[in-house]
């Protein structure tokens, strides 16, 4: 993992920091340099609300090497409320009970680390919505 | 006693607790055959993702929902904790980045056993109360660790909570003071590198926590001129059922005033976090003109006492971000095993 990347990403990990586009007014995530959907160069940075739906899953029992600790997990494309897609790991859900569909929350959670000296990387995840989970 | 030169007060808290429990009779299951008390029926546990760090960032966002302020007024970051992930490299900077409230801000990590989070809290009153900064995000959280074996693996559990102290005006309750009281008391430490902590069994009950609650509770109420009936609701740090239950009793109230901040049962000891957590369970009930006694308690020792009177916009902010009461029922059992995975109590190499 490269510390220097993993350093310039932090804010979109922890926070889904997102970009506007000045010409179309979409959301754009991950941030870019041109808008995805009508290639004008000019953004703004904003905030999503972290909210969105299950679109696709697949549960990894067998996990790439740095997160077989956390197996089986589910991983998904979520929706966001804003538009845009992303992929990311399911968590505090068992994966009997993911449907697509299912509304998610975004949470900051560890994602991986290097072993037990190297950094802890904390990046965002999604999860059932809390007051619907009670 | 501490009072700021300008009136304070909590601006916005927020709860976290995790979704796991482990019953207390799990504990004494595989441990004492099931023989014995048990003192809780279950705490919670932090998941594999889960931790110091990632807890603080939720129950921050808690509070920023509900205070609805700019976060790059918040002029300090603090979290009390004794599980920092790193032991060098600050939490709060993280919490500060993931949150918005970084760069021009105060960011530090407090130790003081389970006493680290009403220690920021306090430090905050003071930042606010000189108008050295408009904001400061306290935070207590915890993952506590007991010994596999111990009495304290049937409590040590994982949760807190996280408050934005502003200038009164702006508050949800305000603090009339506080008042701090510590000793050099050997009841419960744990040395650098070590795992898990040690305790000084006869020390825990009498010269630690009941001389440091009780004493700074009595001291502020003196000092305020009130006594227990002025209060509705009193949160004290709660290590098990019995010990609040038991210095409530002396500092003179009654059962109805310690219920609705007593969790210990339910989610266990979150060190740290524990009357944080608390009073955040009673700002969910609390109505404008209520009072709160809160008194913290940490091992090594001392206490922090609150005097908390609720104003009127309590009621408009509530409903912005989960209840207390919604984490707790928020809940998945798991068996020793489970909780020796998550806990890594197990070492794999
Ligand atoms: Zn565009």
């Amino acid at each position: 993992m490269s510390i220097p990347r993993n350093w310039r990403t932090r804010q979109q990990r922890y926070s889904l920091k997102a970009e506007v586009c000045n010409t179309c007014n979409k959301h754009i995530f991950p941030p870019r340099d041109v808008c995805p959907h009508c290639a004008a160069e000019k953004q703004s940075w904003t905030n999503l609300s972290g909210q969105g739906e299950v679109f696709s899953y697949t549960t990894m029992y067998n996990a790439p090497a740095g997160f077989e600790e956390y197996a089986p997990y589910t991983m998904a494309l979520v929706k966001l409320a804003e538009g845009p897609m992303v992929t990311a790991q399911l968590t505090d859900v068992d994966a009997q009970d993911v449907k697509i569909g299912m509304p998610v929350e975004m949470v900051t959670r560890k994602l991986s680390q290097e072993g037990e000296e190297g950094q802890i990387l904390y990046g965002y995840k999604f999860r059932p919505m809390l007051r619907e989970a009670a | 006693m501490l009072k700021p030169a300008h009136d304070v007060g909590i601006v916005g808290y927020g709860a976290y607790v995790p979704r796991f429990r482990l019953p207390a009779s799990e504990v004494a299951r595989v441990w004492t055959d099931g023989t014995g008390g048990l003192p809780i029926k279950e705490k919670a546990v932090a998941g594999l993702d889960e931790d110091t760090l990632t807890m603080s960032v939720e129950a921050a966002r808690n509070a920023l929902a509900r205070a609805q302020i700019d976060v790059t007024q918040i002029r300090a970051v603090w979290v009390g904790s004794e599980s920092h992930p790193y032991a060098v490299k600050p939490t709060s900077t993280i919490v500060a980045e993931a949150i918005g409230a970084a760069p021009f801000t105060q960011a530090a990590d407090l130790e003081f056993a389970c006493k680290a989070g009403s220690e920021a809290i306090v430090m905050g009153m003071g930042i606010v109360g000189s108008q050295m900064g408009r904001y400061v995000l306290a935070i207590g959280m915890d993952t506590a660790q007991g010994r596999p074996g111990d009495a304290l693996e049937y409590t040590a559990a994982s949760g807190g909570a996280a408050f934005i102290v502003g200038p009164a005006e702006e508050s949800v309750a305000v603090y009339e003071a506080a008042l701090s009281h510590v000793t050099d008391t050997p009841d419960f430490w744990r040395r650098a590198y070590s795992h898990y902590p040690s305790h000084g069994h006869r020390f825990t009950g009498e010269p630690a926590y009941f001389e440091h609650v009780v004493s700074a509770g009595q001291e502020l109420m003196q000092e305020l001129g009130t006594q227990p009936s002025d209060y509705k609701y009193v949160v004290l740090h709660q290590p098990n059922t019995k010990f609040p239950q038991r210095a409530a009793q002396i500092l003179g109230f009654q059962p109805e005033q310690l219920k609705t901040g007593l969790l210990v049962p339910v989610i266990g000891n979150t060190y740290a976090g524990s009357s944080l957590i608390g009073l955040t369970a009673v700002l969910d009930e609390a109505q404008p003109g209520d009072r709160i006694l809160m008194v913290s308690f940490g091992s090594g020792a001392g206490s922090d006492a609150f005097s908390i009177r609720v104003t009127d916009k309590l009621n408009e902010v509530r409903d912005r971000a989960p209840r207390t009461q919604d984490y707790i029922a928020r809940r998945k059992l798991i068996d020793y095993a489970t909780y020796v995975r998550y806990r890594h109590k197990l070492q794999m190499n």
